[in-house]
Protein backbone atom coordinates (compact mmCIF):
# COMPACT_ATOMS: atom_id res chain seq x y z
CA UNK A 1 0.00 0.00 0.00
CA UNK A 2 1.22 3.64 -0.43
CA UNK A 3 2.21 5.60 2.79
CA UNK A 4 1.69 9.67 2.77
CA UNK A 5 2.94 11.68 5.17
CA UNK A 6 2.33 15.31 5.84
CA UNK A 7 3.65 18.63 7.86
CA UNK A 8 6.20 17.53 10.71
CA UNK A 9 5.69 13.92 10.36
CA UNK A 10 7.16 14.06 6.64
CA UNK A 11 9.59 16.59 7.87
CA UNK A 12 10.62 13.97 10.37
CA UNK A 13 10.18 10.74 8.51
CA UNK A 14 12.62 12.25 5.55
CA UNK A 15 9.98 11.58 2.99
CA UNK A 16 6.11 12.58 1.89
CA UNK A 17 5.27 9.45 0.44
CA UNK A 18 6.24 5.58 -0.04
CA UNK A 19 5.26 1.93 -0.26
CA UNK A 20 4.84 -0.01 2.27
CA UNK A 21 4.31 -4.08 3.10
CA UNK A 22 3.41 -4.52 6.45
CA UNK A 23 3.16 -8.09 7.47
CA UNK A 24 -0.34 -10.07 8.03
CA UNK A 25 -0.46 -9.72 11.70
CA UNK A 26 -0.48 -5.89 11.51
CA UNK A 27 -4.23 -5.14 11.24
CA UNK A 28 -5.17 -1.80 12.95
CA UNK A 29 -3.97 1.98 12.46
CA UNK A 30 -2.33 1.69 15.74
CA UNK A 31 -0.42 -1.79 14.87
CA UNK A 32 0.90 0.10 11.84
CA UNK A 33 2.10 2.79 13.72
CA UNK A 34 4.15 1.19 16.06
CA UNK A 35 5.19 -1.21 12.74
CA UNK A 36 6.49 1.89 11.40
CA UNK A 37 7.97 3.40 14.26
CA UNK A 38 10.49 1.06 14.95
CA UNK A 39 12.12 1.29 11.72
CA UNK A 40 14.40 4.07 12.37
CA UNK A 41 14.69 7.00 14.55
CA UNK A 42 13.19 9.55 12.44
CA UNK A 43 10.00 7.11 12.16
CA UNK A 44 9.96 6.85 15.73
CA UNK A 45 10.65 10.63 16.19
CA UNK A 46 7.26 11.04 13.92
CA UNK A 47 5.29 8.33 15.98
CA UNK A 48 6.85 9.65 19.31
CA UNK A 49 3.29 10.53 20.65
CA UNK A 50 0.16 9.14 19.17
CA UNK A 51 -2.17 11.23 20.45
CA UNK A 52 -0.84 13.95 18.33
CA UNK A 53 -0.88 11.54 15.63
CA UNK A 54 -4.24 11.55 12.49
CA UNK A 55 -4.42 9.07 9.84
CA UNK A 56 -6.70 8.97 7.15
CA UNK A 57 -7.09 5.44 5.19
CA UNK A 58 -8.38 5.98 1.44
CA UNK A 59 -8.86 9.67 1.92
CA UNK A 60 -11.16 9.13 4.68
CA UNK A 61 -10.55 10.10 8.31
CA UNK A 62 -9.23 7.06 10.16
CA UNK A 63 -9.05 6.47 14.43
CA UNK A 64 -6.18 4.74 15.50
CA UNK A 65 -8.37 0.91 15.91
CA UNK A 66 -9.89 1.12 12.50
CA UNK A 67 -8.69 -1.84 10.82
CA UNK A 68 -6.79 -1.41 7.32
CA UNK A 69 -8.72 -3.91 5.75
CA UNK A 70 -7.90 -3.53 1.81
CA UNK A 71 -7.43 0.22 1.90
CA UNK A 72 -4.73 1.24 -0.87
CA UNK A 73 -3.55 3.99 0.51
CA UNK A 74 -2.81 5.13 4.07
CA UNK A 75 -1.87 8.69 5.16
CA UNK A 76 -0.44 9.94 8.73
CA UNK A 77 -0.44 13.86 9.76
CA UNK A 78 -0.74 16.07 12.93
CA UNK A 79 -3.85 17.80 13.69
CA UNK A 80 -5.22 19.93 11.10
CA UNK A 81 -4.99 23.48 11.00
CA UNK A 82 -6.51 24.74 8.19
CA UNK A 83 -9.14 27.80 8.02
CA UNK B 1 -38.99 21.32 -0.56
CA UNK B 2 -36.86 21.76 -2.61
CA UNK B 3 -33.84 18.96 -3.79
CA UNK B 4 -30.73 19.98 -2.35
CA UNK B 5 -28.20 22.48 -3.63
CA UNK B 6 -25.12 20.92 -4.83
CA UNK B 7 -21.73 22.83 -3.11
CA UNK B 8 -19.31 24.26 -4.73
CA UNK B 9 -16.31 23.19 -3.38
CA UNK B 10 -12.50 24.20 -4.14
CA UNK B 11 -9.03 23.66 -3.37
CA UNK B 12 -6.63 26.03 -4.96
CA UNK B 13 -3.07 28.24 -4.99
CA UNK B 14 -4.79 31.27 -6.41
CA UNK B 15 -6.49 33.70 -4.72
CA UNK B 16 -10.61 34.27 -5.12
CA UNK B 17 -13.05 37.20 -5.31
CA UNK B 18 -15.89 37.38 -2.74
CA UNK B 19 -18.06 39.67 -5.25
CA UNK B 20 -17.30 37.31 -8.08
CA UNK B 21 -17.98 34.15 -5.84
CA UNK B 22 -21.29 35.91 -4.63
CA UNK B 23 -22.56 36.84 -7.62
CA UNK B 24 -21.86 32.99 -9.04
CA UNK B 25 -24.15 32.08 -6.60
CA UNK B 26 -27.18 34.13 -6.49
CA UNK B 27 -27.15 34.43 -10.22
CA UNK B 28 -30.68 34.31 -11.61
CA UNK B 29 -31.73 33.72 -7.96
CA UNK B 30 -35.33 35.16 -6.48
CA UNK B 31 -35.74 32.90 -4.12
CA UNK B 32 -32.55 33.53 -1.47
CA UNK B 33 -33.38 36.22 1.25
CA UNK B 34 -30.20 35.75 3.52
CA UNK B 35 -26.62 35.24 1.78
CA UNK B 36 -23.88 34.97 4.62
CA UNK B 37 -20.17 35.28 3.67
CA UNK B 38 -16.89 34.14 5.90
CA UNK B 39 -13.88 35.34 4.62
CA UNK B 40 -10.73 33.81 6.95
CA UNK B 41 -7.37 36.19 6.51
CA UNK B 42 -3.72 35.72 7.45
CA UNK B 43 -2.72 38.18 9.96
CA UNK B 44 0.67 39.20 10.54
CA UNK B 45 0.80 38.19 14.20
CA UNK B 46 2.12 41.49 15.49
CA UNK B 47 4.83 41.56 12.32
CA UNK B 48 6.46 38.91 13.18
CA UNK B 49 5.22 36.57 10.76
CA UNK B 50 6.31 36.91 7.14
CA UNK B 51 3.96 34.30 5.25
CA UNK B 52 2.07 31.07 5.86
CA UNK B 53 3.33 27.93 3.72
CA UNK B 54 -0.34 25.99 3.94
CA UNK B 55 0.34 22.44 2.92
CA UNK B 56 -2.44 19.95 1.89
CA UNK B 57 -3.53 16.85 1.04
CA UNK B 58 -4.39 16.54 -2.67
CA UNK B 59 -8.04 14.59 -3.09
CA UNK B 60 -8.44 14.28 0.75
CA UNK B 61 -8.82 18.30 1.29
CA UNK B 62 -11.70 18.46 -1.36
CA UNK B 63 -13.29 15.05 -0.19
CA UNK B 64 -13.62 16.14 3.46
CA UNK B 65 -14.67 19.67 2.31
CA UNK B 66 -17.43 18.18 0.62
CA UNK B 67 -18.54 15.99 3.37
CA UNK B 68 -18.46 18.57 5.85
CA UNK B 69 -20.82 20.75 2.89
CA UNK B 70 -22.98 18.03 2.65
CA UNK B 71 -23.44 17.69 6.41
CA UNK B 72 -24.34 21.17 6.52
CA UNK B 73 -27.01 20.38 3.88
CA UNK B 74 -28.60 18.18 5.83
CA UNK B 75 -28.63 20.00 8.85
CA UNK B 76 -30.05 22.96 7.41
CA UNK B 77 -32.17 24.12 4.59
CA UNK B 78 -29.88 25.99 2.48
CA UNK B 79 -30.31 26.93 -1.40
CA UNK B 80 -26.41 27.12 -2.14
CA UNK B 81 -23.27 26.75 -0.22
CA UNK B 82 -19.41 27.85 -2.03
CA UNK B 83 -16.38 26.64 0.43
CA UNK B 84 -12.92 27.92 -1.42
CA UNK B 85 -9.71 27.32 0.79
CA UNK B 86 -6.52 27.94 -0.74
CA UNK B 87 -3.03 26.53 -0.22
CA UNK B 88 0.74 27.60 -0.69
CA UNK B 89 2.17 30.76 0.22
CA UNK B 90 0.35 32.93 1.84
CA UNK B 91 1.41 36.71 3.26
CA UNK B 92 -0.15 38.91 5.82
CA UNK B 93 -3.59 40.72 4.27
CA UNK B 94 -4.10 37.95 1.78
CA UNK B 95 -7.75 35.44 2.07
CA UNK B 96 -6.92 31.94 2.79
CA UNK B 97 -10.34 30.64 2.56
CA UNK B 98 -14.29 31.48 2.08
CA UNK B 99 -17.58 29.94 3.37
CA UNK B 100 -20.62 31.62 1.56
CA UNK B 101 -24.06 30.28 2.60
CA UNK B 102 -27.17 30.95 0.83
CA UNK B 103 -31.21 30.32 2.67
CA UNK B 104 -34.10 31.85 2.90
CA UNK B 105 -33.59 33.03 6.61
CA UNK B 106 -30.56 34.60 7.67
CA UNK B 107 -30.46 32.13 11.12
CA UNK B 108 -29.99 28.89 8.78
CA UNK B 109 -27.24 31.26 6.91
CA UNK B 110 -25.51 31.90 9.99
CA UNK B 111 -25.49 28.71 11.21
CA UNK B 112 -24.42 26.86 8.48
CA UNK B 113 -21.78 29.45 7.72
CA UNK B 114 -20.28 28.96 11.49
CA UNK B 115 -20.82 25.39 10.79
CA UNK B 116 -18.38 25.17 8.17
CA UNK B 117 -15.61 27.17 9.30
CA UNK B 118 -15.94 24.90 12.60
CA UNK B 119 -15.45 21.51 11.04
CA UNK B 120 -13.12 23.15 8.41
CA UNK B 121 -10.67 23.98 11.06
CA UNK B 122 -10.37 20.93 12.49
CA UNK B 123 -11.35 17.66 9.73
CA UNK B 124 -9.85 19.40 6.54
CA UNK B 125 -6.24 18.28 5.97
CA UNK B 126 -4.95 21.55 6.04
CA UNK B 127 -1.71 22.44 8.03
CA UNK B 128 0.18 26.11 8.22
CA UNK B 129 3.86 26.54 8.80
CA UNK B 130 4.91 29.73 9.90
CA UNK B 131 7.69 32.03 7.73
CA UNK B 132 8.63 34.74 10.98
CA UNK B 133 9.75 37.65 9.56
CA UNK B 134 12.45 37.86 11.37
CA UNK B 135 14.16 34.99 9.41
CA UNK B 136 14.17 32.45 12.83
CA UNK B 137 13.23 29.22 11.54
CA UNK B 138 9.33 29.29 11.86
CA UNK B 139 7.08 25.92 13.27
CA UNK B 140 3.87 24.65 12.04
CA UNK B 141 0.91 26.07 13.80
CA UNK B 142 -0.83 23.99 16.84
CA UNK B 143 -3.71 23.09 16.67
CA UNK B 144 -6.04 25.00 19.45
CA UNK B 145 -8.07 23.36 22.08
CA UNK B 146 -10.68 26.02 21.47
CA UNK B 147 -11.10 24.94 17.42
CA UNK B 148 -12.16 21.52 18.76
CA UNK B 149 -14.37 22.89 21.26
CA UNK B 150 -16.12 24.87 18.81
CA UNK B 151 -16.38 22.16 16.41
CA UNK B 152 -17.69 19.47 19.81
CA UNK B 153 -20.71 22.42 20.60
CA UNK B 154 -22.58 21.08 17.20
CA UNK B 155 -22.68 17.38 18.63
Amino acid sequence: MKALYFAWVRERIGLAEEEIAPPGDVVTVRELIEWLSARDEGYAAAFANPATIRAALDKTHAAPDAPIGAAREIAFFPPMTGG
Amino acid sequence: MAPQPSPAVRVQAEDFDLGREQALLTRGRRDIGALVSFVGLCRDEDGALEALELEHYPGMAEAEIRRVADEALERWPLQGLTVIHRFGRIQPGEQIVLVLAAARHRADAFAAAAFLMDFLKTRAPFWKKERRADGAPGDWVSAKSEDDAAADRWR
